[in-house]
């Protein structure tokens, strides 16, 4: 894994975001298993009781399982995941919006908008986002 | 928990010059300490003192509930910020040291330390890059069975590839049943492997945190918030 972290942001939250973002596009497949918190701690130089408290939230969420004995695994629940994906999707369209009403624009042409450049905007490409 | 270190009030001076000034710090076991401060702020003498080689002139410093010195050097692994090593050592030479002044230095794990940290058992300590050294002082530190590390600035003048590989070794190879104190002034590098932070000004202690809480609480983490304190 390699995240570009902002210091300023409680890092749990950002090492959660990307776990979800690896299984919503496929990368972590359900049932998978997942790193033990000391390797995913000295691979991305973190403090090991933030990784803990990332597993612990994650679990919270259903969105990662414990089998005793044998480590950490992504949830086989495809709800669960459609879940997710909705959820930060969501979030990125709040943002978005609240963005666009600060620039003045109204509702249908916020829309119009988004249709126009869903349009214009090839599938290929363009994931600058890491 | 009992805490692993625990400072109450601590002053100490050196003739006129005050370097610590009633200073109150706990950490428990499982636990990242920063200790930051600029260069004279006071981190060496605290560090002195959890260490057991200093004896604070009030206050108390204890180490898991007994008091600092003679009787807790055994739980505590210092690694100073000059090396512990002789110029006239090899590698193996400084391994063999340790293992023999230390009742409790694990030299299958010091073994192991050496291959990741890339360093040769047969190489001389005096011809050992900055970099170099400071990860074979680690490698001594680490491979300790402590209680209580202290590791005084493990990452200052190395280069950014030995940065790296410090602080992987240390993420990697610390004990969880311990605690890590480590001080620095370069927080940049190294501010995601706390799990809380002490800003230690003049010889006080100005602010101690849990860093993620910080983060949440204040929007900045521990390198914009140390800027902040520090330009006052």
């Amino acid at each position: 894994m390699t995240i570009e972290f902002d210091n300023n942001m409680p890092i749990y939250l950002q090492i959660m975001n990307y776990v979800k973002k690896l299984i919503i596009t496929g990368k972590l497949a359900p049932g998978d298993k997942i790193e033990s918190v000391r390797e995913l701690a000295a691979e991305l130089q973190i403090n090991p009781n933030t990784i803990q408290r990332t597993f612990q939230e994650l679990e919270r969420e259903g969105i990662v399982e414990t089998r005793r004995g044998l480590g950490r695994y992504v949830t086989n629940e495809e709800t669960t995941i459609m879940r997710i994906k909705k959820e930060m999707a969501g979030e990125l369209l709040d943002r978005f919006v609240v963005g666009m009403r600060e620039l003045g624009f109204r509702e249908e042409d916020i829309v119009s908008l988004v249709s126009e450049a869903v349009k214009s905007k090839a599938p290929a490409g363009g994931e600058g986002e890491g | 928990m009992q805490p692993i270190l625990k400072l109450a009030a601590v002053s100490k001076s050196y003739g006129r010059k005050a370097a610590l000034q009633d200073v109150t710090l706990e950490a428990a076991p499982g636990r990242i300490v920063g200790l930051l401060g600029s260069n004279g702020s006071g981190k060496t003498t605290l560090m002195k003192i959890a260490a057991g080689l200093l004896r604070p002139d009030a206050g108390s410093a204890e180490i898991c509930g007994v008091p600092a010195g003679r009787a807790t050097k055994a739980a505590t692994a210092f690694m100073p910020d000059h090396p512990l090593t002789e110029p006239w050592m090899r590698v193996r030479d400084a391994v063999a040291f340790f293992a023999d002044f230390y009742a409790d230095f694990d030299r299958s794990k010091a073994k192991e330390m050496l291959g990741f940290m890339q360093l040769n058992e047969r190489d001389k300590v005096s011809t050992l890059s900055k970099g170099m050294n400071e990860r074979l002082q680690l490698t001594l530190t680490l491979s300790r069975n402590a209680r209580l590390y202290l590791l005084d600035e493990p990452i200052g003048g190395v280069d950014p590839v030995a940065r790296e590989i410090i602080l992987d070794a240390i993420v990697q190879y610390y004990n969880e049943d311990s605690c890590l104190v480590i001080s620095t002034h370069l927080v940049a590098d190294i501010e995601r492997i706390f799990d809380k932070v002490v800003f230690i000004k003049n010889g006080r202690l100005i602010l101690h945190e849990e860093v993620e809480e910080m983060r949440l609480k204040r929007g900045k983490g521990v390198t914009d918030t140390f800027k902040e304190v520090y330009a006052e």
